[in-house]
């Protein structure tokens, strides 16, 4: 049970970390996120059936596409918002995401398909006499190699600095010569990607235009445990939601395990407002 | 090397500068005095394209190109270095990532390094805090980070928003003494100060600012020279302002 609950921990992951990057570098909340990952698994779903794409082909067209759509988000929605709060950006965001899932349920229809992937659901692998299914494992793979590529990305590339340069003092960044809007457009971009993979992970189980509301919303809820701003916060959350989750399904009653997700926020907040890890400096008067 | 021609700046309903003209020679130090509220900042921003939509009127111009309209990222990139008032370090990044941002219009790597070290030998404190986030410097500290990050991208100009202000007489002193040395590299410099000895020991040229309006120009030592300066900037007393009609009369005959 413990197995199971990293492995859907690991689709919170990917969902947390794609939030966390946009919120890191504009403090906004991304309820699209989802449905951003959603619109590109639709996408491929037709590069794969309709247009009879090998799966080599398929998938790198999906992450341009996922890149293409944060930057196409960004760029003509968030950008023209004047001077907006956070509760105005979290409107924005819901009614890109409501957008965003009314378009796929209108060109793809409400009922479940099947989507083609290299793995089956169903193939599992015993290790140390414990099955974990190859999808399970290799939705575990990305989550952990995508947040080393992040880790590293943030933390020593030039392009990383600059984004976080961006975050925390914008007039300073560009004071620096840092092209503050492509680098908003470009975070968008890249956490989109990172969302997209989540999407892809979970199309082969179920494929349907509310497959993403539940990953999002764990994924947003082990971001908030995170502090909001750590990538590493976002991922550890992720991993302890999902196997509470699993385990309280197992022990107590399955009807309220997605339920428990929500206790949990409410007790961190509670706890440690501002997450369990953050390490925000605390501006001296 | 800059040309202010009559610029005029609000802040929405409030016009904070009123049609002020400035030239900065190559190789000079300029300096800007004037009280509080005069508006020196505003027309540091004013020139970076920090202030949205302004100037409303009047040209800025640089090396013969003008720049008024552009967006701040690509004023910098022509050779514009701004250390702004507030210092406005990266709080959560550390000194030396600090210092490499500022060289981040710039593909030289070997070169970056050597500045940096550079830097280092100017302000050898920031070396020993090269690894500690910049939020926990102290405030003398984190001005010598603003003017360090700000000499990292090579300017051609830089301008200083008030580099005296908040510290002890003898990082004054030492701010200064760098700030001639780094003009004396062949960096132009265009530097705001209420500390007007200070900055007219170190200057060419002085400018008086009040209301939004230049009231005074000459040479630094000129000025330092003048009644009304030292009465006003300078704080010497003078006969005359022991009755206080003549200081008003005075003042009123300026503008
Ligand atoms: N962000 C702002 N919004 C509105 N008014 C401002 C703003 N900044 C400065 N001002 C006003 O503009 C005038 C000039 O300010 P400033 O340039 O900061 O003066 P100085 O740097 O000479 O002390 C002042 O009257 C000030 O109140
Ligand atoms: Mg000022």
């Amino acid at each position: 049970m413990i197995v199971s609950g990293i492995a859907a921990g690991s689709t919170y992951a990917l969902m947390g970390m794609a939030m966390v990057i946009i919120y890191k570098t504009s403090e906004v909340p991304n309820f699209a996120q989802g449905e951003m990952a959603l619109a590109t698994s639709f996408f491929t779903l037709m590069l794969l059936e309709q247009r009879g794409l090998p799966y080599h082909l398929a998938f790198p067209a999906a992450f341009l596409f996922a890149i293409g759509l944060g930057c196409l988000l960004e760029f003509a929605v968030l950008r023209r918002a004047k001077e907006p709060s956070v509760l105005g950006f979290i409107v924005i965001t819901i009614g890109l995401e409501m957008i965003l899932m009314g378009l796929v349920s209108w060109k793809f229809g409400a009922d479940p398909k099947t989507m083609p992937f290299p793995i089956s659901p169903y193939d599992s692998i015993a290790i140390g006499g414990v099955f974990i299914s190859s999808l399970e494992l290799l939705t575990l793979f990305v989550a952990l190699v995508l947040m080393i590529i992040l880790f590293i990305f943030f933390r020593f590339s030039k392009l990383g600095m600059a984004m976080k340069a961006t975050q925390q003092n914008h007039t300073a960044a560009r004071l620096m010569g840092i092209r503050t809007n492509r680098m908003l457009m470009l975070t968008w971009g890249i956490s989109s990607l990172v969302g997209c993979t989540a999407g892809l992970l979970i199309s082969p189980i179920t494929m349907q235009p509310y497959m993403m509301w539940d990953p999002m919303l764990k994924g947003f809820a082990a971001a908030v445990m995170g502090g909001m701003t750590s990538l590493p916060g976002a991922v550890f959350g992720a991993y302890i939601l999902g196997i509470i989750e699993n385990l309280f399904g197992g022990y107590v009653s399955i009807e309220f395990k997605s339920v428990i997700a929500f206790i949990i926020i409410v007790l961190v907040l509670c706890i440690r407002p501002s997450g369990l890890f953050s390490r925000h400096y605390v501006k001296k008067v | 090397m800059l040309e202010i021609k009559n610029i005029e700046t609000y802040y929405d309903l409030i016009y904070a500068i009123r049609g002020a003209s400035l030239s900065v020679e190559k190789g000079t130090i300029t300096t800007i005095l004037g009280n509080n509220g005069a508006g020196k900042s505003t027309i540091l921003k004013t020139v970076m394209g920090l202030i949205d939509d302004q100037p409303d009127k009047g040209i800025i111009e640089y090396q013969g190109q003008r720049i008024d309209g552009l967006d701040t990222e690509e004023i910098v990139r022509l050779g514009i270095a701004y250390v702004p008032e507030g210092r406005e370090v990266f709080e959560e990044l550390t000194t030396r990532e600090n210092l490499l941002l500022g060289a981040y219009i710039r593909r030289d790597q070997r070169e970056i390094r050597q500045d940096l070290e550079r830097i280092y030998s100017y302000f050898p404190i920031l070396k020993e805090r090269s690894k500690q986030w910049a939020g926990t410097l102290s405030g003398g500290e984190q001005q010598m980070l603003a003017i360090g990050r700000a000499l990292m991208s090579r300017p051609d100009l830089l301008f200083l928003d008030e580099p005296s202000l908040g510290l002890s007489p003898l990082l004054v002193k030492e701010i200064f003494r760098i700030i001639k040395e780094i003009n004396q590299e062949g960096v132009t410099i265009l530097l705001v100060e209420q500390n007007a000895r200070m900055a007219l020991s170190v200057a060419d040229i002085g400018l008086i600012l009040e209301n939004g309006r230049f009231v005074m120009k000459g040479r630094a030592s000129e000025l330092l020279a003048d009644k009304d300066v030292q009465e006003f900037y300078l704080g010497v007393s003078s006969d005359a302002s022991a009755k206080g009609y003549q200081r008003w009369k005075r003042k009123k005959a300026w503008r």
